[in-house]
């Protein structure tokens, strides 16, 4: 029996009926799942974790909104157009979205169970991101140097702030990659270690996907 | 060493905060103390520390938020004596304790008892009504609790040690800088916030999950309760929301700490800034804490009408409605920005259209009466309380979204008296009346009703003695947080609103007493059947207190109210014992205990700058992650005879239950 059928038999007591039409009543994806109880653990927490990446970038885009309101504020100080090195910019690019493409084979790997494709696919993660790390904190560096610090004024406050969170979430994201890889290699291949892999992945594709945000907005638009 | 903190932080020289800091101390060593030496610690810790089952994480939100009523009541009663005498003259609080007072009142009452009151009952209730065992991640249930507690904590330390935010509940800048507020008030919010906004945030997470993929078989999603509606555009609204919090305040807090310029006068910083962002939170947050009550009303009026509820769909649209059209009006908190008429004119329109759904919303609870065989216990009597109550409260918020209107009350007692009228009348009413609808079924017995009943009485007479003087002195000019006053108009209304704070008092002791005599009379009070109302939804068919399970077998769902279908077919008749099977539940952990452990150590080092302590606490949490994920049996098993034994006894003791009940009429 679908859901329509229940609901239509509910007789008298079901008010409104012509909102079955907008809300569901004959709608059967709606009901698809929830006709077999709960879902698979592993639907849950993909889900889960995907709901918590939204959030996440909601996150992100008050940092940009903030960015965008303050990226005109240089009170005098230097501004995008003084400061962005694209070329520098184009390798971190380079390096972030080809650690999105080899953690992607290490998240095939781990499904395949193959060593070498998930440990591989791993180092190779870890190497373009800290080498991506490296080069955005060489650039922070630089910039405080020549007295363009946060402090300096409220472009560069709202500049450091959206892209240094990033780059926080960058280095939670090595953390946590190096904690997966030891999971895997103590725990082997087991399905609640195999669902933090995936999740793992999403959190590093989301990073890709604020990078170029990122990349557009700030670095792109500003130099300019 | 020790950072910024020196003996100077303790009160030693103020009379009231040294007394109620050394009270509070007492009580909470006493409490201790007396668990200890009882041997009940073990107990605690086993059972409810490190529980990680909806029922007991539900029961304990609820009573953080009881507690801290008390807390928040206490400001609010000072509030209201200093204003009674404050008259031409200085009252008996000097301006920056009645300023840290006011701060904290707003800041605990919304983040300390309303929110863990609304996650509470979500926590005790979406369960049940889905038909499921748990939520979708139990462990980061009990994280997001601990993380609540923690902040709850870290305001309430402020009292004690240093000082609190003087700058109102919402830290507004330029006054929230370092410049002008440069002592820890304001660090205490905005780390004490942040950490619970943080937990709050992973429980809109967990239960939009939950909502989502979480159903006993057959619970399609038009065919869930209305609280479980309410409760999902909630946590979404959670989900869209907080993560706009924790960013706006992460910026002050850099502001404060690294000399950032993001809301300071100098170098280009924006102070309009902060209040678009926060009130972009803020004004769901509304949303975010009345949804729920709106949830619970619906689920009472139709129990006690005994009838379904009239206009299941157009109820469940004016719920997402609501989420949606929550995040077009935030800039009605400040049309007096001077954003232009255009501009102002969009979110003035904005705010009276979000009356529309909620209109609906009380014409369906009223038709869901009209025709029923209405039963006045004191659930039904909060809800009616709240009809007419929320109704004024709402009427005052058209008439505020009416820009030029809003540029005279702006910032007036009209203003305070407005919110106090929507949260009082609508979400503290409704987690009352929840609070006492789901009782027995947490606990196994119901409360007392005579008490309830004064305590209703008490609340409801109170609030209008309390807040229709605060629209009067508004409408007359009174501007809100005075300390003290020189114009002899206001001076009778203070006083009858410090009278009404009293009554509202009495209410506040008859529900503790209510409390009280209802434990020493459970036996009388005891429910056996599970369904001591004639309920409608899933939460009914189990037994009360609910085994740790829920159900020994997911119900098989097929309509709305499926409950009350069964109850009242053929069907119960043959309700035969099902077939038993071993049920997998998730084991207690004690990580979110650990992490607040840390989370608390860390926000105390942020606060007072002690920074090996942060990062102590930092190493900690990140430690107490790894050996929670390093576990190898995260589950364990309740064999299917256990099951059998634990149901047979409460199918057993159900229908004897009933067939008394039965024989009795």
């Amino acid at each position: 029996m679908t859901a329509f059928e229940a609901g239509a038999g509910y007789g008298g007591q079901n008010r409104g009926g012509g909102a079955d039409v907008i809300l569901g009543g004959g709608s059967e994806p709606l009901h698809a799942h929830a006709d077999r109880g709960p879902a698979s653990k592993r639907i849950i927490v993909g889900y889960g974790f995907w709901i918590f990446l939204l959030s996440d970038i909601i996150m992100f885009s008050a940092f940009f909104a903030t960015y965008a309101v303050l990226s005109r504020e240089t009170a005098g100080g230097p501004s995008g157009k003084d400061l962005f090195n694209l070329t520098n910019v184009a390798i971190e690019t380079a390096f972030l979205l080809l650690s999105s493409f080899t953690c992607g084979i290490a998240t095939i790997g781990a499904r395949a169970r193959q060593g070498l494709m998930y440990y591989g696919g791993m180092a190779l993660t870890f190497v373009f991101g800290a080498g991506f790390l490296f080069i955005e904190i060489h650039e922070f560096v630089g910039m405080i140097d020549q007295g363009a610090g946060p402090t300096r004024s409220a472009f560069l406050s709202a500049f450091f702030t959206l892209v240094g969170c990033h780059g926080v979430h960058v280095t939670l994201g090595l953390l946590w990659l190096l904690t997966m890889v030891a999971q895997v290699f103590a725990k082997g291949y087991r399905a609640d270690i195999l669902r933090r892999v995936l999740c793992f992945g999403l959190f590093w594709h989301t990073l890709d996907i604020i990078w170029v945000a990122i990349f557009t907005v700030v670095y792109l638009l500003g130099a300019g | 060493m020790l950072g910024k903190l020196n003996w100077d932080a303790l009160p030693l020289g103020q009379p009231i905060p040294l007394a109620a800091g050394a009270f509070v101390v007492l009580v909470l060593v006493g409490g201790v103390a007396f668990i200890t030496l009882k041997g009940w610690l073990p107990y605690l810790w086993r059972e409810w520390i490190t529980s990680v089952d909806h029922k007991r994480i539900g029961v304990m939100y609820v009573t953080l938020a009881s507690v801290m009523l008390l807390r928040g009541f206490t400001d609010a009663i000072m509030m209201r004596s200093q204003q009674a005498l404050a008259f031409q003259s200085q009252g008996y609080l000097p301006p920056e304790h009645y300023n840290q007072i006011f701060s904290a009142h707003g800041t605990i009452m919304i983040f300390f008892v309303a929110m863990p009151f609304v996650i509470g009952l979500m926590n005790i209730v979406v369960p049940l009504q889905l038909g499921v065992r748990d939520v979708a991640f139990p462990t980061l249930n009990s994280v997001s609790f601990w993380l609540t507690a923690t902040g709850a904590l870290l305001v309430n330390l402020s009292l004690v040690v240093g000082v609190f935010s003087r700058t109102g509940w919402l830290p507004f800048p330029p006054l929230s800088e370092l410049a002008y507020s440069p002592d820890v008030g304001v660090d205490y919010y905005l780390w004490g916030v942040q950490i619970s906004g943080v937990g709050t945030l992973l429980t809109g997470v967990n239960f939009v999950t939950t909502i989502l993929k979480i159903h006993a078989p057959g619970m399609t999603y038009m065919r869930m309760p209305v609280f479980c509606w309410t409760s999902l555009a909630t946590n979404l609204l959670i989900v869209a929301a907080f993560p706009v919090l924790t960013a706006t305040l992460a910026m002050l807090t850099l502001d404060r700490y690294l000399g950032f310029h993001f809301f300071t006068n100098e170098a280009g910083g924006n102070v309009m800034m902060f209040m678009n962002l926060i009130w972009i939170w803020g004004h769901p947050e509304v949303y975010i804490l009345v949804l729920p009550a709106f949830g619970v009303f619906s689920e009472v009026v139709a129990t006690f009408s005994r009838k379904t509820l009239f206009g299941y769909r157009s109820m469940v649209l004016a719920t997402m409605a609501i989420g949606l059209i929550a995040y077009t009006v935030w800039l009605h908190h400040f049309f007096t920005m001077g954003a232009g008429p255009n501009v102002n004119a969009v979110f003035g329109i904005a705010s009276m259209i979000i009356a529309v759904p909620t209109g609906v919303k009380i014409f369906n609870w009223m038709f869901t009466m009209y025709g029923g065989r209405v039963h006045y216990a004191s659930p039904m009597l909060w809800s009616v309380g709240f009809m007419v109550t929320f109704v004024i409260g709402g009427l005052t918020g058209v008439l505020v979204a009416v820009v030029p209107a809003d540029f005279l009350l702006h910032n007036s007692l009209f203003q305070v008296a407005h919110f106090h009228n929507v949260i009082i009348g609508g979400v503290l009413f409704g987690m009352f009346a929840g609070y006492t609808f789901w009782f027995p079924k947490a606990f196994g017995f119901r409360l007392d009703e005579r008490w309830g009943k004064a305590a209703f009485w008490c609340w409801f007479i109170g609030f209008y003695l309390a807040f229709v003087p605060l629209y009067v002195t508004g409408l007359m000019g009174m501007t809100r947080r005075m300390q003290h006053y020189d114009v002899p108009e206001w001076h009778p209304w203070m006083l009858v609103a410090a009278l009404g704070a009293a009554v509202v008092l009495a209410g506040i002791a008859c529900q503790i007493t209510q409390l009280v005599v209802s434990i020493r009379h459970r036996e009388e009070l005891r429910d056996l059947t599970g369904d001591p109302w004639m309920g409608r939804t899933l939460e009914w068919s189990t037994s009360s207190p609910p085994p740790a399970f829920n159900f020994a077998v997911l119900p098989q769902v097929e309509s709305k109210d499926d409950y009350w279908r069964r109850e009242h077919s053929a069907d119960r008749l043959v309700e035969a014992e099902p077939l038993y099977a071993a049920i997998e539940m998730p084991r207690n952990s004690a990580t979110g205990f650990v992490c607040a452990f840390f989370a608390a150590f860390g926000g105390f080092g942020m606060i007072w700058q002690i920074w090996w302590l942060v990062i102590v606490a930092l190493v900690g949490a990140f430690a107490t992650f790894v050996v929670f994920a390093w576990r190898d049996r995260t589950e364990y098993e309740i064999p299917a005879d256990e099951v059998a034994r634990i149901d047979r006894a409460n199918r057993l003791a159900r229908s004897q239950a009933r067939a008394a009940l039965q024989a009795a009429e």
